[in-house]
């Protein structure tokens, strides 16, 4: 045994037993639901939006650095490999966009109930492959 | 007459000293991480606007749009809260998962630096921008 933490591990079971308590399963074990993908997805494009973020950083220091440097970014952006990448942070801006609203819900209090928690999951899901497709279609329209 | 139970401490004192319970502190995190999500709805739509606004624009529309002062204003006010979001929302994912108490702190000062330093360059390049 090495801390506390480890020795409230050990305890008795029903018959008196000695026993080692289980850990909550994790998510290997866990059938996928609406409920822990959205909030998965949650976390994963809040890592991808900070990644974006950092891309934010460097369009604009290459704005305020020289009109060469902002061309080539722009160039950048425009090229095949720099719009994959602006798709994915424009989906994930998005769903981070929508699920963060759902989270200020349930922050104030509503939709814990489990079938809208399941429906809000759904609506977005849905709502945030629809505001990236829009979003796309409108900035290649003007582009 | 009713006797009045003594209260009782249930925790020893060791778990005391090794600051075991409740985190104590985070609630200013908390809220922290709400307003600027809060704020971050207008601003990540206004932020949208203006890449399609700024689309295949060269230094010179860059620097004619950042000079409108509601757009320094309102860049300015979405880098704040951005990178601030973004500090308080790293930090969460890696108190999650990083277990050793050493490697969470490095890791802590790491992202923190990191954050701080896209966030300033962000904002400075506003700032240059804008006033020149």
């Amino acid at each position: 045994m090495k801390d506390v933490r480890e020795a409230l591990l050990n305890g008795l079971n029903s018959q008196g037993q000695m026993v080692r308590r289980p850990l909550s399963p994790h998510l290997q074990v866990y059938r996928p639901q609406m409920t822990s993908v959205t909030s998965i997805l949650h976390r994963f494009t809040g890592i991808g939006v900070s990644l974006g973020a950092i891309l934010l950083s460097l369009w604009l220091t290459a704005a305020a650095s020289s009109a060469r440097w902002f061309a080539f970014a722009q160039s950048a952006a425009a090229s095949i490999p720099g719009m994959i990448v602006l798709f994915l942070f424009t989906l994930a801006l998005f769903y981070h966009f929508c699920n963060g609203i759902r989270h200020l819900g349930w922050d104030a209090g509503y939709g814990f109930d489990l079938p809208v928690a399941r429906r809000n999951g759904a609506i977005v899901i849905a709502g945030s492959v629809a505001l990236t497709a829009i979003t796309w279609i409108i900035g290649l329209i003007i582009w | 007459m009713t006797k009045i139970n003594p209260i009782v401490i249930m925790r020893s004192p060791l778990a005391r000293a090794r600051g075991l319970g409740s985190a104590r502190s985070g609630r200013g995190d908390w809220w922290a991480e709400r307003l600027t999500s809060l704020l971050l709805v207008p601003l990540s739509l206004y932020f949208v606007l203006s890449v399609f606004l700024l689309e295949g624009a060269d230094q010179a529309a860059m620097i004619r749009y950042m000079a409108e002062p509601w757009n320094t204003v309102l860049f300015l006010a979405l880098i704040t809260s951005l990178f601030y979001h973004i500090e308080l929302g790293l930090r969460a994912v890696i108190e999650d998962y990083t277990h050793s108490e050493g490697r969470r702190l490095v890791t802590i000062l790491i992202m923190r630096a990191t954050v701080l330093f896209f966030g300033i360059l962000a904002a400075i390049s506003v700032l240059k921008l804008a006033f020149s």
